[in-house]
């Protein structure tokens, strides 16, 4: 079948670059976790996402043939490049998408550059992608380090909570979130009185939770994702640290964790994120088509799966504009020359470093009684500007902006 | 206040209690992995999964019938210990002739299995479950502040982990499980029915570990993997313990929980490594375990 399948669609590629100079065929596939702790934040919803971006695009360009694939890093960086090789060289993938876990999307990117074939992130958040380990076949999608820690910390900072002791996940992301945000925190005046490395995936948060008291500062930075995260906002509230005086900053917090937490523990955190899905009618609309394509009523879309839509469709529009069979670096360019335009992100830009910029938005977590109806978690407190979200060039010390 | 290597002594006591907390909890699971490898020699690797079907019964319970927590510490561990029942009638009562590791991969698969469905009806992400309203609150120690519900939690490990030791160590049904165990036959011929207190132990090992699940929903967070985490530091607890021993399990637990706690003060990073290099250690001085009988 799979064969027959090939045959047929290099049978029509061939009759079509004879015939018909317009058919671009384009391959795209989608590497996720699909399976483990952040399966829900990207995952098969990434999929889903994927899906409707190719349906509303060949659906307006009928000479756009865009095939898809999927598969699962295990959250390991050398299955991670094991598929990715294997993608580029012998499925003739031209694009792949997603990629949580910055440790995968830093060893993805590598093999990206190295095939020369075009690499869109939305599931990670080092913001050493377009920063030291930027190269030109990726692109930086949705959010990173920077602006998340940009967004909370100032605003947490600005309303008093000066010093810090970070929470931290003891790996990469946790690092870069931590070094991020702790640069915020003294830019505007704060000082980080102490931190502590926590291994990934612990259970027991309340050992580091008393070491965080003891410290007396009045905000304790989480520099980690998912169930980490969960687990230590969730023993926070029970050794009554928010009670003390003291606040929680969730440096990377997604709906479907607030979800975990439930409103009664997880009421008046801050977090930033760039897209939720009850922010106006547009996002409504597509949380709907979302949830059809995913078979999941119950279930609300995060910022990463915005961005694998979003993504796909500035990649097919750049394709559709090359024509042809280009390579990676060549996409990137016409994809960074063109300024993008979606419904989900609004307008914004690619940078010269591949990062996408658009607006960051504050969010606070709901109380229970002011949650009208399932899924409804934040009130918006302030927009951030996309030329102040993100990090600025000049400090990015990727190679791409000094060449 | 004096201070020990340069810690606040009240921090090092407040570390302390927390270490003794999460060893209640190494400790429960621990137990049910030792009681089902000492009487029925299976090495128990779905426990792990057991622990989170309990946490997720506990959920589903309050989300489907609005039964709270206290009716949940009994019937959840019922439910699934039947769920035990049925797998040892059905998969485990051919292997006890075979070796060890038939049953471990049986049990590793089981797993799996029971984590994917969990996955795939549930999410990964995790569900949420709040402390009951009793035991809200806490108690300021001077040192530290003491949630009432982590010294309900110690309360009831150590309830339940006593009274396990005493009815297979000091009892006469106890007496006749050991029996059981070491011969069959024996037992058999003096009209005790053996396979079904084997199928009932199972059982009631299983129990074990979904009771130390409801026991977690309210602290941590329940999410399908969450058994798979910890399972394997439980049976890092069980192999230094001593395999199949019931008082190892126990006082391993509560001990590694307190040299955890300690590490996480001292040198973070290595809090979740430090009980597997106490376990390669214990291997090499006493390859039977601190509490085991030499084979």
């Amino acid at each position: 079948m799979k064969k027959t399948l090939g045959l047929a669609a290099l049978a029509a590629m061939l009759a079509c670059s004879a015939a018909q100079a317009q058919q671009v065929n384009v391959k795209i596939g989608v590497l996720s976790d699909m399976s483990s702790l952040y399966a829900d934040i990207g995952g098969p919803g990434s999929v889903a996402a994927a899906k409707l971006a190719i349906a509303d695009f060949t659906k307006d360009h009928p000479n756009v043939k865009v095939e898809m694939i999927s598969g699962d890093h295990q959250n390991k960086p050398d299955v991670g490049s094991n598929i990715a090789n294997q993608w580029y060289d012998v499925d003739k993938v031209d694009m792949i998408i997603d990629v949580p876990n910055s440790g995968v999307a830093l060893a993805v990117s590598q093999v990206a550059a190295t095939k020369n074939r075009l690499f869109i992130v939305s599931g990670a958040a080092a913001s050493d992608l377009t920063g030291p380990k930027c190269n030109a076949d990726t692109i930086h999608w949705t959010y990173d380090t920077w602006m998340l820690s940009n967004g909370t910390a100032t605003a947490m900072v600005k309303t008093g909570g000066d010093t810090w002791f970070f929470l931290t996940a003891d790996y990469a992301f946790g690092h870069a979130l931590e070094r991020d945000a702790g640069a915020v925190v003294e830019k505007n005046g704060g000082k980080v009185l102490g931190k502590v490395r926590v291994p990934l995936n612990t259970n027991d948060f309340s050992s580091f939770l008393l070491q965080a008291q003891s410290s007396k500062a009045k905000v304790i930075g989480l520099a980690n994702a998912g169930g980490d995260t969960i687990n230590s906002i969730k023993q926070a509230a029970e050794f009554g640290i928010v009670k003390g005086g003291q606040k929680l900053a969730g440096l990377l917090v997604f709906a479907s964790d607030v979800n975990a937490l439930g409103l009664p523990t997880a009421q008046g955190l801050s977090l930033t994120e760039t897209w939720y899905w009850d922010m106006n009618d547009a996002n409504r609309a597509w949380t709907k088509r979302w949830q059809a394509e995913r078979n999941a009523a119950g279930k609300y879309p995060t910022m990463i799966h915005a961005g694998v839509y979003a993504g796909i469709l500035h990649y097919l529009k750049a394709r559709l504009a090359l024509g042809g069979d280009p390579d990676g670096k060549t996409v990137a360019e016409k994809m960074k020359a063109t300024p993008t335009d979606d419904i989900l992100f609004g307008k914004g830009e690619i940078r010269v470093d591949g990062r996408k910029t658009h607006p960051a938005y504050l969010f606070e977590v709901k109380k229970p009684e002011e949650s009208k109806y399932p899924g409804d978690f934040y009130t918006l407190k302030a927009t951030i500007p996309a030329n102040e979200a993100f990090r600025p060039l000049p400090e990015d010390n990727c190679p791409l902006v000094k060449g | 206040m004096f201070e020990i290597f340069g810690i606040p002594s009240g921090a090092l006591f407040g570390q302390l209690l927390i270490g003794l907390i999460n060893g209640s909890f190494y400790a429960l699971l621990s137990l049910g992995l030792a009681v089902i490898f000492g009487m029925l020699n299976i090495i128990n690797f779905s426990h792990g999964a057991q622990y989170m079907m309990g946490a997720f019964a506990a959920y589903l319970m309050l989300k489907y019938s609005g039964l709270g927590y206290w009716p949940a510490l009994i019937i959840a561990p019922l439910v699934v210990g039947l769920t035990g029942v049925i797998v040892e009638r059905v998969f485990l009562q051919w292997l006890y002739k075979l070796d060890h590791l038939y049953g471990l991969l049986l049990t590793f698969g089981l797993a799996l299995i029971i984590e994917g469905v969990a996955r795939n009806q549930l999410g990964s992400a995790g569900l949420p479950y709040v402390v009951p309203d009793a035991l809200r609150g806490g108690q300021n120690l001077g040192f530290m502040f003491l949630p009432n519900y982590r010294a309900w939690v110690i309360f009831a490990s150590l309830a339940v982990c006593i009274s396990t030791w005493f009815v297979i160590e000091r009892t006469r049904l106890g007496a006749y499980l050991r029996a059981a165990t070491e011969n069959p036959t024996l037992v058999r011929a003096f009209g005790i029915n053996v396979p079904v207190m084997i199928t009932l132990t199972y059982g009631f090992g299983v129990a074990l570990a979904a009771f130390a699940g409801v026991m977690a929903a309210p602290i941590y967070n329940v999410s399908p993997q969450m058994g798979s985490e910890l399972i394997i530091v439980v049976f890092a607890v069980v192999v230094i313990g001593g395999m199949g021993s019931i008082l190892g399990a126990i006082i391993t637990g509560f001990g590694l929980g307190i040299i955890e706690g300690l590490t996480k003060v001292f040198f973070p990073e290595a809090s979740n490594t430090v009980i597997f290099v106490i376990m390669a250690i214990v291997l090499l001085v006493r390859p039977a375990g601190l509490f085991g009988r030499r084979a």
